[in-house]
């Protein structure tokens, strides 16, 4: 094992990277990192779980459908049609990061929402009564009172999420998207007798990074909740 | 005395259930009144409506001359003049006490940081927290995060305040700090409506007493009159349970 | 782009269909079982104080819910057959392979989070509730019976089902190392037919049907058997 670590290591590590695009596990990150935040699937997220908390009927069951449509099929599928509908709908090639990208959004946007969701059936009905009594509107009573507090409850998910995204990932290179699982193809195709270890270092990528966060998350879990135990 | 809070053939159903059925009733500018009646009477589904807290589906709620439940109203703005106090105090556990007081006068009102700052920090002085406004929620008891709550609900500097059993939740020992609060403001000319189990200060405070139960008022009398000579049978019968509990003894054994 | 229903119903396409479907199931039920033996046996496992197999199932817990699936799958179809006795390996081959290992695959992977959910409904039940049962005069299989599982499985069978719905949406990654099931066999109707629309719509409303079916039953539990309140 170590040796192929030691052979293909910056493989691993960058793909073919700087000659080619940047690939192997720093695209794996790019690729969770931007499909789970950075503006795309989360701001989509909070706009699902409000939809699916608020009273506008028509908003609710639109939500609710697209929650529950991508919790219901696999990730493969919805890179399948991304890749199928993408150029069809905006008409021109569409490199395959970005169709990635584009399914992973869609797809976790539905998971996130139901983070969000839990964040905000999670705390006492009594905020949003006691925010509207002193008179401010639910947009307001959202932005200073609610939000604040369950986005803080719910970090700890957000960052098993993103471990769940980190591996989800690993199945887009069956679109040719250069991450860490793509670079371990071409080292096994290259090294044909040594798959095992190619692709127990492989695995260990994955381990070591999501581990960590993993016990991250159990760590700031651990921490908010002593902030709410704290003696009143 | 003008009316502060007019009450006119308000009906309200949950589901099946029949909750407010039919009332009709004024408090006046400046008064107290006590509203109290057995669990599930509909004590906190009225007050509740005074505000709209909850929808109801008959009759007609005036605040301050206000149609409280008209559609098209800016609930907000109507709502900002009206204190609300819950029986959970329901602070807001991310913010400061002071945070927690200034944030109506910021959003609401429009204040600057600093005025609603220097408001709050006289609020929390005025409820006996002057050395706690940067406390946080969860560093305060009971009774402090009460008085709080009631700053809170000053700092919308409205003239009526609604208070919904705001000690049932407290240690017996700091009952005492919130009524002396209630007491203060009701002397200083606040209309108050307070639903509350303490006959004690309803005895001291109130100018009125509404007795409810089945979702009516049953009773509407001066305290005197009520705690010496209740008319209705089921008042009767509620006195005697508050006043004297039924201990252990009636218990089969 | 029109869609054509004739197409999914015609005669070349309708049994490729269900065959992968057919796969998928097959997958799913196999994987399901064969995980939940396993989790079975780990949570016993845990049971025993030996430090080291304490150490050692954590290690095997942690592995597979910290690489993805489908590496898993690559490890067991790619890695394994390096490892095993040539007769063994013979022997494998005369069946399904890509089926075997997939399934081993799926089923270990479940199990280590199977064993967990189980684990977390264990927990919740205090000690006191064993006592308490004991007191009243139950035996200990009735006290089991009566008192513990009815108050554990409350706990523990909504995140099973959870896990039970991830597994068979799973069952797609195994098309990675070319098992016939519902995903691949979407992409090779589409390859050899080029009708997309039809294909995707079909294996999507697949999956989505089955899918609701188990949150339909995960949801049902939850209303038929609330958790107790939490003391
Ligand atoms: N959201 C609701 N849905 C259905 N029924 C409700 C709801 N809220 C209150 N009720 C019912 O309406 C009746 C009046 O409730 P309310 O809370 O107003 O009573 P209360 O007089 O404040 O009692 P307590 O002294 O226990 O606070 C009760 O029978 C209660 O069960
Ligand atoms: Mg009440």
């Amino acid at each position: 094992m170590l040796d192929i670590l030691h052979e293909y290591g910056l493989m691993f590590l960058v793909g073919t990277w700087p000659v080619g695009p940047l690939g192997g596990f720093a695209n794996t990150l790019v690729l969770a990192g931007l499909g789970l935040g950075l503006g795309l699937s989360f701001p989509l997220a909070m706009l699902l779980a409000l939809a699916r908390t608020g009273s506008i009927r028509w908003l609710k069951m639109l939500a609710t459908v697209w929650v529950y449509t991508f919790r219901g099929i696999p990730l493969v599928m919805v890179v399948f049609w991304a890749y199928f509908l993408l150029p069809v709908m905006i008409d021109t090639t569409v490199p395959a990061f970005a169709t990635a990208l584009a399914a992973i959004v869609v797809y976790e946007s539905a998971f996130l929402a139901e983070i969000v969701r839990a964040g905000l059936d999670g705390l006492p009905k009594g905020q949003m009564e006691a925010a509207r009594s002193i008179g401010l509107s639910y947009a307001q009573a959202m932005k200073s009172v609610i939000l604040p507090q369950a986005l803080l409850n719910i970090i700890p998910s957000l960052v098993s999420q993103f471990v769940s995204t980190i591996k989800a990932t690993s199945i887009v290179y069956i679109i040719g998207v250069q991450e860490i699982t793509f670079s371990a193809q071409q080292i096994n195709s290259i090294e044909m007798t040594r798959a095992l270890s190619v692709f127990l270092v492989l695995a260990a990528f994955y381990f070591v990074a999501c581990l960590e966060l993993s016990q991250f998350a159990r760590w700031l879990e651990a921490r908010i909740r002593a902030r709410q135990l704290r003696p009143a | 005395m003008p009316d502060m809070i007019d009450l006119q053939h308000v009906n309200k159903w949950y589901g099946q259930y029949h909750a407010l059925n039919d009332v009709t009733n004024q408090v006046k500018k400046g008064e107290v009144v006590v509203v109290c009646g057995p669990s599930g009477s509909g004590k906190s589904t009225m007050i509740r409506t005074l505000n709209r807290l909850e929808p109801i589906q008959g009759g007609r709620i005036f605040v301050n001359g206000e149609d409280i439940h008209a559609v098209g109203r800016d609930i907000n703005v109507l709502r900002a003049g009206i204190g609300f106090v819950f029986q959970q105090f329901n602070l807001f556990p991310h913010l400061s006490a002071r945070e927690n007081v200034m944030l109506s006068p910021l959003k609401v009102a429009g204040m600057t940081k600093a005025e609603a700052s220097e408001l709050a920090a006289g609020l929390l002085e005025k409820v006996g927290l002057g050395h706690r406004i940067d406390s946080m929620p969860a560093q305060l008891s009971g009774g402090q995060q009460q008085r709080v709550a009631i700053a809170r609900a000053l700092a919308q500097k409205s003239p009526l305040i609604l208070f919904d059993e705001p000690t049932s939740a407290l240690d017996p020992e700091m009952v005492g700090e919130v009524l002396s609060v209630m007491k203060q403001l009701a002397a200083e000319g606040m209309t108050m409506v307070v639903v509350t189990h303490e006959m004690g200060f309803a005895q001291e405070v109130a100018d009125r007493i509404w007795f409810m139960d089945a979702g009516q008022i049953l009773e509407d009398s001066l305290p005197a009159e009520f705690f010496s000579n209740p008319q209705h049978p089921r008042a009767r019968k509620f006195l005697s349970d508050v006043l004297e509990p039924r201990g252990a003894a009636t218990l089969p054994y | 782009m029109d869609f054509q229903l004739s197409f999914l119903l015609s005669a070349d396409v309708l049994p490729l269909l269900f065959k992968g479907m057919a796969t998928t199931v097959r997958l799913f039920a196999c994987a399901w079982v064969l995980g939940m033996l396993v989790a079975l046996l780990l949570v016993g496992l845990r049971a025993v104080p030996w430090r080291w197999l304490d150490w050692l199932v954590a290690v095997f817990v942690e592995y597979h819910r910290n690489v993805p699936t489908v590496v898993q799958i690559m490890v067991w179809y790619f890695g394994m057959p390096e490892i095993l006795p040539r007769d063994i390996k013979l022997w494998i081959n005369r069946g399904d392979t890509e089926f075997l290992f997939a399934m081993i695959a799926l089923a270990l992977n479940a199990s280590a989070f199977f064993a967990e959910d189980i684990r977390s409904g264990m927990r919740t039940v205090p000690h006191t509730q064993l006592e308490a049962a004991r007191s009243i005069g139950l035996s200990a299989f009735g006290a089991l019976w009566h008192v513990i599982l009815p108050q554990a499985l409350r706990i523990s069978v909504p995140p099973l089902i959870n896990r039970a719905l991830i597994l068979f949406k799973d069952t797609s990654l195994a098309m990675a190392i070319g098992v016939v099931e519902m995903t691949y066999q979407t992409k090779a109707i589409e390859n050899l037919t080029f009708r997309s629309m039809e294909v995707f719509v079909a294996a999507t409303l697949f999956y989505l049907v089955a899918s609701l079916v188990l949150m339909a039953l995960g949801a049902w539990f939850n209303q038929r058997f609330p958790p107790a309140h939490k003391g």
